[in-house]
């Protein structure tokens, strides 16, 4: 079955960027980019710096050096919700859901961005908020439609099974419409039928939405099934850049992850 | 309009369409809205749809293959097909495409609707055996953009395609419904077949119409009422409880969003007229059980005193029946409001006027939760073969043990050997293609040999022991009917399914299913931790649980004569749950004794000979169609036997 995707030219560009934290360093002059429509996976040992990475993508850490181009538009001090309203959507390694609130409420929050009613508007609720709540409702259906998540609508997020409260995550992400997706270990903590399942959303996320999707993974087989592109850090240097097959092959990788001393 | 008689589902369905269009005839929900179509814009739909597959090349008497969950998409395909003179023949939508590809064969289909791409893989896989499958129409895009395939065509299509048609041939989709006579064949229905392959039951329009008619009638079914579609389209009961029956009397047929939402979106519409196995009443008592354990102490307390006087009251109530005092009245009222009601109102079933169970015994604690609830729950026997209705019982004289009276126009006989015969107006044409197998079923006088065991009570309503062949003996003479034991296992809430072994043997055994729901929630109770179902299965305090409720059943048995030698001397827990993909059960979850006789040949000789253990390993399927193995030690268990009341000698 082939696919419509064309993977364009590069999205992002990190360029040189070093993050650390008082004496930590955490990143040191990392350069790789993201082309359009790719799947791109950071891989690396634990404490390799990923989730850093991804954080500095998204304007949670500012890094000391370097810096982090959407888009054309170069950044280095760059706010997380000004980097939600250019597009850049992502996930979190241990869930930042509501768990008092439902599903359908969860992936309406992640609507936020879209709001353009005031307070007041909304408090009233005639007219044009009301219009709008139709709009971002009927996008929320989309999505719980493309997730396969129309059992649990009106169920808490505290009392789903994990795998579920991954993919809600998943869908509220979505619901900001992003043009780039980060996902910090999207596959963590499933047993093998939730990585396929999750699998499937991402690559169909991929597809059918055309989003780009930089991911983070420890699951060596997922990585290299589904990834165009990777890249391998470890002790927040770049060790690897390329296909699958390319990184596999890398002996630095290798070493890395067998654990040579270096 | 018509000058015709109504006697085919495509000139029903025009007169629905002209005596009420604006009332709802489908609905479905679909990104969380219920969404309505009336049947002046289901005609409309439909003759797009027929006019579609006219202009693809699909002729009269060519057969239409539907697969998918409950759509109204499919369902107006199968109407479409009729217009043009053609057959509908549902697929079970949970079969594997080698199952699949018997049916299209046999039934030699070439024209294919599916709802999604699963179907539409498993229609393709298909097709390189069967390169007569020249067209695949879909209903759910989703996946499918990329399919490259010639062969596929999307629904909206196929109905633009229609609408293209009909607008150069105005008078096309009238003429040929005009062309449409009784006796054509409705529907291909195969029947899923304990034993060898699937047989392709032809049934009439005129038999199915009749048979609707006389139901509708039957139950008074007016087109207020509202319909669950959620059992399978490949199913009789479905096409002639919700399809057929629809057509006849002009309500509303409710699809829901997903398997996975049945629940809910019974809740939501809160349909009159339910059908059910007893397998699914089971599981939403089980829940309800479930839940109210979990509940806190006022909640529960009410729950069983009132549960305790609807026991008392209930029944007696719903059928009018003298004999209530006053008190007892008034708590009864007293329960319908605290207890009877939000509970049915939270199941979806508060607005039930008649609810129905029938293709396997239901149990008596089951069966009088429902009635003494205030749900007017009744018992029916009947086949594919039949049209499904043989007897039903009437408001008012519900038994427990019976299937009911026989319906109006059917005739009821018992052969010398016990078989129930029938002869009836919706008695089926033939088996498709197999002109052998239909004269081994209908002898000379027209009776259908159904294969069931049974016999009249004394009420004149028919009560079924067990399938003819599967009636057998122990060694000593005794009678061992294996689906009344297991039925008596299988009322537990512990026991999912059993299988009981013992003919031309010297006692009887049996294999058990635990249900995990139940079972898991018993376990919490009692903090013992498990890690899945092979070890919940094979845990001694389970094992235990279980063999008290086969030494009930043996207490129970040892007070009936005739079948007091018939009790389980000893019984192993099954590792994994039987599961249809693996053969073992068939699409409607009934159990197939002798496969089951064959791949578990081990465990049976371990019964029997005494063993305290068996090393089993069993090959499974998985969902995609790849294989595995499952291997456990199982222990074998005795259970208790009583002895018998003084057998009386038989006048």
């Amino acid at each position: 079955m082939t696919t419509g995707r064309t993977i364009g030219a590069p999205i992002l560009e990190v360029d040189g960027v070093s993050l650390s934290f008082g004496g930590v360093v955490a990143l040191q002059a990392v350069s790789f980019d993201v082309k359009e429509q790719e799947i791109r996976a950071i891989i690396g040992p634990n404490g390799a710096g990923k989730s850093s990475m991804l954080n500095v993508i998204n304007g949670v850490y500012h890094p000391q050096q370097g810096t982090v181009a959407f888009r054309g538009r170069k950044r280095r001090d760059v706010d997380p919700h000004e980097a939600a309203e250019r597009g850049i959507a992502r996930t979190f390694q241990n869930i930042a859901l509501f768990r008092g609130m439902t599903v359908l409420d969860n992936l309406m929050t992640g609507r936020n961005l879209k709001m353009k009613c005031n307070l007041l508007q909304q408090a009233i609720y005639w007219g044009r908020a009301q219009r709008e709540e139709l709009e971002h409702r009927a996008k929320v259906e989309e999505i719980i439609d493309f997730l396969e998540i129309q059992q649990i609508r009106k169920t808490p997020v505290g009392r789903l099974p994990y795998g579920l409260q991954k993919r809600v995550e998943l869908g509220r992400a979505l619901a900001a419409e992003p043009e780039l997706l980060l996902l910090d270990e999207p596959m963590a903590g499933m047993n093998v039928e939730e990585k396929q399942d999750m699998c499937r959303f991402v690559l169909d996320v991929n597809d059918q939405l055309g989003t780009t999707i930089v991911l983070i993974e420890h699951d060596m087989s997922v990585v290299m099934d589904i990834s165009d592109r990777v890249v391998v850090l470890d002790y927040g240097r770049k060790i690897g850049d390329g296909t699958p097959d390319e990184v596999r092959a890398n002996q630095a990788v290798i070493d890395a992850y067998l654990g040579v001393s270096h | 309009m018509q000058q015709g008689s109504l006697d085919t589902f495509p000139r029903l369905l025009l007169d629905q369409a002209q005596i009420r269009p604006g009332r709802p005839a489908f609905r479905e929900k679909d990104l969380g809205i219920w969404q309505t179509w009336t049947w002046a814009r289901v005609a409309d739909e439909v003759r797009s749809l027929a006019c579609g597959l006219a202009a693809q090349g699909f002729r009269r008497g060519d057969r239409l293959a539907i697969v998918g969950d409950n759509r109204p998409r499919l369902y107006w395909s199968m109407m479409a097909a009729q217009a043009l003179g053609g057959v509908p023949v549902p697929l079970y939508q949970d079969a594997v495409a080698a199952e699949m590809a018997f049916v299209v064969q046999d039934a030699e289909i070439e024209f294919a609707v599916a709802e999604d791409q699963e179907q539409v893989d498993k229609l393709l896989e298909i097709e390189a055996q069967w390169p007569r499958l020249k067209r695949i129409y879909f209903d759910d895009p989703r996946g499918l953009r990329h399919y490259a395939q010639a062969q596929l065509t999307s629904i909206d299509s196929l109905q633009a395609i229609g609408r293209d048609f009909a607008g150069r041939d105005a008078g096309f989709f009238l003429g040929e419904i005009e062309k449409g006579r009784p006796s054509d064949v409705a529907a291909i229905l195969y029947t899923s077949g304990t034993t060898g392959n699937p047989k392709g039951v032809s049934q009439t329009h005129a038999a199915m119409i009749h048979t609707a008619r006389v139901l509708a009638a039957f139950d008074g079914i007016g087109q207020g009422d509202d319909l669950l579609c959620y059992l399978p389209m490949a199913w009789v009961g479905d096409f002639l409880y919700s399809y057929a029956q629809v057509h006849v009397a002009g309500f509303c047929l409710n699809c829901p969003e997903s398997p996975d939402t049945v629940m809910n979106d019974l809740r939501e519409i809160g349909p009159t007229y339910f059908f059910a196995p007893p397998r699914i009443y089971e599981n939403i008592l089980t829940q309800v059980m479930i839940r109210i354990e979990d509940a806190g102490w006022v909640k529960r307390r009410m729950f069983h005193y009132f549960m305790a006087v609807a026991k008392r009251a209930g029944m007696k109530m719903l059928e009018h029946k003298p004999g209530v005092p006053p008190k007892d009245r008034l708590l009864y009222r007293l329960g319908e409001l605290l207890v009877y009601g939000p509970l049915k109102n939270v199941l979806g079933l508060s607005r039930i006027r008649v609810a129905y169970t029938g293709g396997e015994a239901i149990g008596p604690d089951l069966f009088d939760f429902y009635r003494s609830a205030g749900i007017n729950l009744k018992q029916l026997y009947g086949m594919t073969e039949t049209c499904v209705t043989v007897c039903m019982q009437p408001s008012g004289e519900v038994k427990l043990d019976t299937v009911g009276r026989p319906m109006p126009g059917v005739e009821v006989r018992i052969a010398d050997s016990g078989e129930v015969l029938v002869r009836s107006p919706g008695m089926m044409k033939e088996y498709h293609r197999r002109p052998e197998a239909t004269r081994e079923a209908i002898d000379a006088e027209g009776f259908f040999h159904t294969g069931d065991a049974g016999y009249f009570d004394p009420d004149g309503h028919l009560k079924i022991i067990d399938r003819a062949k599967d009636v057998g003996r122990l060694a000593d003479g005794t009678l061992f009917a294996p689906k009344y034991l297991e039925n008596k296992l299988k009322f537990f809430p512990y026991i999912r399914e059993a299988v009981c072994f013992g003919h031309g043997r010297e006692k009887a055994c049996a294999l058990v299913n635990i249900d995990m729901a139940a079972i898991g929630n018993w376990a919490e109770r009692r903090n013992l931790p498990y890690s899945g179902y092979t070890d919940l299965a094979s845990q001694p305090a389970v094992r235990e649980l279980i063999r008290e409720c086969v030494e009930e059943v043996n207490r129970g048995l040892a007070g009936d004569p005739a079948l007091g030698n018939s009790q389980i001397h000893r019984f192993i827990i099954l590792h994994k749950e039987l599961d249809a993909d693996d053969g073992e059960l068939t699409r409607t979850r009934k159990v197939r004794r002798r496969h089951i006789g064959e791949k578990y040949a081990t465990l049976v000789d371990a019964l029997y000979s005494g063993k305290a253990s068996c090393f089993i390993e069993t090959q499974m399927r998985f969902e995609d169609g790849r294989t595995g193995t499952v291997s456990a030690d199982l222990k074998v268990a005795e259970a208790k036997t009583f002895s018998v009341a003084a057998a009386k000698k038989a006048a």
